[in-house]
């Protein structure tokens, strides 16, 4: 791309802020900006459109027999979603699992993180990796693997899993979210300790000469420092929560109590296999609009009470 | 980003401590390393059980200590894998490379070019567009799967492997962290030196700031690495025909039919143990990166 000398001469410093209308290197900027714009357009932006269209249609025959053809239908998708008990029952469901998987997640990956941040571990390299490595394992790989170690006819643990039911209706989502747990504690505790280790010593050493213990320091200096990496994971764990799929998908080789509407996105996918794309569709806006408000509103009350 | 270009502490306050001379509690010491002694097991134990497991025929898998090697049938089990359905584990392998490392490789750099733009010139419509991108990072993926299915099946792509590696390439949160590390790491002063040695825009960014911005090109790509290798929604949604599967969608049909053909839970297990090591050896070959990259998306 060859530019212009004369408009070479203008960007030449910064540029004026005052009514600056284009810039000099629009073909420049063209080359950067359309090529992602034109995938996130076709992969993004238009999918999002064209499932809340789908979402308006429904299917119309004339007399049972007759050709089915899609015509407007207003919100009688939507009817249907916010009157189907087994969709909400799930949200519960994942909602249940998140108030308890995240906290727990998070609070080991916190712990975690300041013990490796503290004088007290010893071979913080090995336990950084060891701890991490559950990450590599993918989800739907991760599900088998632990839907072998609880199966009572499969399991190497069979003392336990004889008596124990991890995989009954009352524990199969709590042995699901031990699954999460195991593969995620280690990445967010990777996001909290590199915010720790961006936070310079001196910061530790006045409060050391305080007299102050490394609890203490945790407590008082550390997590208030690392706040915004925790939010950040806590926002990333509540929308992956709203969207559990994989897992729970594999555990219905394992566990009949695993339903086809188990959680939202396992809805949406067996409600798309029937096939009826429009509910399947307004089922999916319904969550993404769902996952939006509440992480929107997740980040804007902490974000209040930190101001404070 | 604030760890990639600043020093780095390695040790935490290890040496904080040493210098002040100050002595920890041995009762905290000896407690802090139980937990996590007991923390390794619990993350490790299932890849050691995996490993060990991999290596007995079927009759020992059930018969022997779970967590000790009995006879070892490794290659015998690796050789009834590769063989098993004309070879059909090999071709889920390598669509899962094809689709992670060209994905995240390409996705990369469309993430770098506009995010390069977007953190490097004032031009109309930035902002805009920088928030739209934004609103995409909070659009969860699976949210896209039954649209992208339907739009891919208005124009018969479905069930190809476009349909899963087209979708691969967009990585909006890559455009974020490209911005703030374009804006922070790629001085004015540098770009204005190649415009004056007659250099153009759109080769000074792939000759001299691709450079400065690698640690952050680096995270991006680990980040869309993960997600394209873990994305289970889309390809089971889009792919019916197996010899276009990725190996997790392939694993988890086979453990679908375990009750009807035993012999695939054996090579499910060496299957499983097959589809993590290509991303250990990524994570510790790129160690260093994201190390100290992971962090960077917690820095406003």
């Amino acid at each position: 791309m060859t530019t212009n000398p004369l408009t070479q001469e203008v960007s030449s410093g910064r540029p004026p802020a005052s009514r600056r209308r284009s810039s000099p290197h629009k073909r420049a900027i063209a080359v950067f900006v359309l090529p992602f714009g034109v995938l996130f357009s076709l992969f993004y932006a238009i999918p999002v459109g064209y499932a809340v269209w789908q979402s308006l249609l429904k299917v119309e025959r004339e007399g049972t027999f007759g050709v089915a053809r899609e015509v407007f239908g207003g919100f009688s998708q939507y009817e249907q979603v916010f009157s189907n008990a087994p969709f909400w029952n799930s949200v519960g469901r994942v909602l249940t699992f998140g108030a308890v998987q995240v906290p727990v997640m998070l609070g080991l990956a916190l712990i975690f993180a300041l013990l490796l941040d503290s004088p007290l571990v010893k071979g913080k390299k090995f336990f950084r990796l060891a701890f991490f490595v559950p990450y590599a394992v993918p989800g739907v790989v991760a599900a088998i693997m632990w839907g072998f170690l609880y199966s009572p006819n499969l399991s190497p643990f069979k003392a336990v899993t004889e008596n124990v039911a991890f995989l009954s209706a009352d524990l199969v989502l709590w042995a699901i979210a031990n699954v999460v747990t195991w593969v995620y504690v280690g990445y967010n505790m990777l996001i909290i300790y590199s915010s720790l280790l961006a936070i310079p010593t001196e910061i530790y050493e006045a409060a050391r000469l305080d007299g102050a213990g490394q609890l203490r320091i945790a407590w008082s200096v550390k997590i208030p420092l690392v706040m915004p990496a925790i939010l950040l994971t806590t926002v990333f764990s509540i929308i992956g929560t709203l969207q559990l799929l994989a897992e729970p998908q594999v555990f219905r080789s394992f566990s009949s109590a695993v339903t086809s509407s188990y959680t939202p996105n396992l809805t949406i996918y067996s409600t798309s296999s029937i096939p009826n794309f429009s509910l399947a569709a307004a089922f999916s806006v319904v969550l993404a609009v769902a996952t939006f408000i509440l992480s929107f509103t997740f980040l804007k009350v902490t974000q209040r009470k930190g101001n404070k | 980003m604030s760890a990639t270009d600043t020093p780095v502490r390695t040790q935490g306050s290890a040496d904080a401590e040493r210098r002040l001379g100050v002595k920890e509690n041995p009762v905290s010491r000896v407690g802090a390393m139980i937990v996590m002694g007991v923390f390794t097991v619990y993350f490790l134990m299932p890849i050691w059980w995996l490993l060990v497991s991999a290596t007995k025929d079927r009759a020992q898998f059930t018969s022997t200590a779970p967590l000790w090697f009995a006879d070892f049938s490794l290659w015998t089990n690796i050789s009834n894998l590769l063989n098993y359905g004309d070879g059909i584990f090999v071709k889920w392998m390598v669509n899962s490379a094809l689709y992670t490392v060209g994905g995240a490789f390409f996705g990369t750099i469309l993430a770098a070019m506009c995010g390069y733009a977007l953190g490097k010139y004032p031009f109309r419509g930035r902002e805009t567009i920088f928030n739209v991108v934004l609103g995409g990072v909070l659009v969860p993926a699976t949210a896209l799967a039954l649209p992208l299915f339907l739009l891919f099946s208005t124009v018969s792509l479905t069930n190809t492997f476009w349909s899963v590696f087209l979708p691969s390439l967009v990585s909006p949160f890559g455009v974020y962290l490209a911005r703030i590390y374009a804006a922070a790491s790629v001085p004015d002063e540098l770009l204005e030196a190649a415009r004056l040695d007659g250099s153009g825009e759109v080769r000074t960014f792939f000759t001299v700031s691709v450079r400065l911005m690698l640690p952050a090109l680096v995270t991006v790509f680990l980040f869309q690495f993960v997600a394209i290798w873990n994305n289970f929604f889309l390809p089971l949604i889009m792919l019916r025909d197996e010899s276009t599967f990725p190996v997790t969608l392939g694993l988890y049909t086979w453990t679908t039919q375990v009750n009807q053909i035993p012999e695939l839970s054996g090579l499910v297990l060496v299957g499983a143990l097959l589809s993590i090591i290509p991303l250990i050896v990524i994570f510790l070959l790129l160690q260093r990166f994201w190390r100290n990259g992971l962090g960077a998306g917690s820095v406003k």
